[in-house]
């Protein structure tokens, strides 16, 4: 079972569909137990990061997610749950956050429409079971205002070009994350969950 | 590079579409759902559900057009029409829709804008803006406006606000996005109110979305190159088959339009 956090924000019933398509079972939770004991956790996203991190702290899910992540357990964060795996946020001034890779969030440059929203090219940094059959620089879904700066650049798998050229995957040994959503991204984005689930090691539901 | 956006509307009125019944490989192509993965496999960078009902009584109808769609097509879903509340923005949200757009509703309470964005964030809040230009059109027909006035219900109403001031505001309250249309354009099928499209995609910096009047392909490179939209929107060109989705991208990656292949 693949645990799908929920933290009372967004759409999380198209990540769950998403799962289901591809014939694994979901289970969308704000459980710890459900957390602790999934074969394999996404934490998905919108929103803000400061509400993001007051639920997951009143939830009290801060630790299990921090737990699991460290015992090695496949995480896929998405959008915001990318952004929040970060030291912090500039979002709403300053926002601390879960803090498992070291970096922040920085608000997008001016000069062009903010949120960036809309479907753009993902450049592949780097080999990786995430991106089988995936081709290089295809496109996916994004809406963000905010992005990550990790301050280690191994960890940055994949990176967008708008303004600048962002970070747009995050890998790092049993941790996966997009900045686009691969539920709204048509075939290639569930591909990209199918390609999770399987390196995760999930089985199909009967 | 982000790609401009290829959006093609449907108008559902109790749980059917209302255009549409022109492709002839589809088994029921008056279904919204099965029209939408149709369009989804066309490559449709979005899609607009537009409800069109007149009563209330049917929302429940398009709750489940709703739902049944997000089951199967996994590319960002608006839907518009009829939504009033921040309540009725959470069921079509927590239905499976990924945006509400909202226009009347907004003209008389644009609380509501900033309601919705702090409840949902500013990225599911589509604001619909029906412009109509003030002043008589240039004697050749062309729509050569200084000012456009917001229309509502369903573009009957003038309001007597400034279209420009209007987006501006609404982008400070919190919309994620604007879905202009030109009245005086809408059903002429000779093209987009450019010079509209792109006062407003200048007052503002967020995404506009251009609808209203678009007949042939050049129509869509020029909301894109001249009206400076994000994103196009467009029915009966896509509905009646007169072109398809992956037909409009061939020609504006041929002009030079970055586009999702």
């Amino acid at each position: 079972m693949i645990a799908i956090i929920d933290y009372g924000a967004g759409n999380l019933r198209s990540v769950a569909k998403a799962i289901e398509r591809l014939g694994y079972s979901a289970k969308v939770t704000d459980s710890a137990e459900d957390v602790l004991s999934a074969r394999a956790v996404i934490l998905p996203g919108v929103g803000a990061a400061g509400d993001t991190m007051a639920s997951l702290q009143r939830l009290e899910l801060v630790e299990p997610i921090r737990q699991v992540i460290a015992e090695g357990k496949p995480f896929f964060g998405v959008c915001l749950g990318l952004q929040v795996l970060l030291t912090g946020s500039e979002e709403g001034g300053w926002q601390e956050c879960l803090g498992v890779i070291p970096g922040i969030v920085q608000r997008l440059p001016g000069g062009l429409k903010v949120p960036h929203m809309g479907w753009n090219q993902v450049k592949q940094r780097l080999a990786h079971p995430l991106f089988d059959g995936i081709p290089d620089n295809s496109n996916f879904y994004f809406v963000h205002s905010y992005f990550v700066k990790p301050v280690d650049e191994e960890f940055v798998a994949g990176q967008t070009e708008y303004g600048i050229d962002f970070c747009s995957v995050v890998i790092k040994d049993n941790l996966v994350a997009t900045q686009f959503h691969p539920e709204k991204s048509g075939e290639m984005g569930l591909r990209v969950y199918e390609n999770f689930c399987r390196w995760a090691g999930v089985g199909k539901a009967e | 590079m982000l790609t401009k956006r290829i959006i093609p509307c449907l108008d559902v009125t109790d749980g059917r579409v209302v255009k549409g019944t022109h492709f002839i490989n589809l088994r029921d192509a008056g279904d919204p759902v099965e029209l939408a993965a149709f369009y989804d496999r066309e490559s449709a960078d979005e899609l607009v559900f537009l409800d069109i009902t007149a009563s209330s009584d049917h929302r429940e109808t398009m709750v489940d057009v709703v739902a049944r769609t997000a089951d199967q097509v996994f590319i960002p879903l608006t839907v518009g029409g009829g939504i009033r509340t921040v309540e009725d923005m959470r069921r079509m949200l927590q239905a499976g829709a990924d945006k509400v757009s909202i226009n009347t509703a907004a003209v008389d309470e644009p609380t509501l804008i900033n309601q919705g964005a702090d409840k949902f964030g500013s990225q599911c809040i589509v604001v619909a803006v029906d412009a109509k230009g003030v002043g008589q059109r240039r004697e050749d027909g062309a729509l050569d406006f200084e000012r456009w006035e917001v229309y509502t219900h369903g573009g009957r109403r003038p309001t007597g606000i400034d279209v420009l001031e209007w987006v501006h505001r609404v982008a400070h309250l919190g919309a994620g996005e604007i879905l202009l249309t030109s009245m005086d354009a809408d059903g002429t099928q000779k093209g987009y109110d450019l010079k509209l499209t792109a006062a407003v995609s200048e007052a503002v910096s967020i995404p506009v979305i251009a609808s209203g009047g678009v007949g042939n392909l050049a129509h869509l490179y020029d909301g894109l190159a001249i009206g400076k939209a994000d994103a196009v929107l467009a029915a009966s060109i896509f509905h009646y088959g007169a072109h398809s989705i992956r037909e409009v991208k061939d020609y504006l990656a041929s002009r030079g339009i970055p586009v999702r292949p």
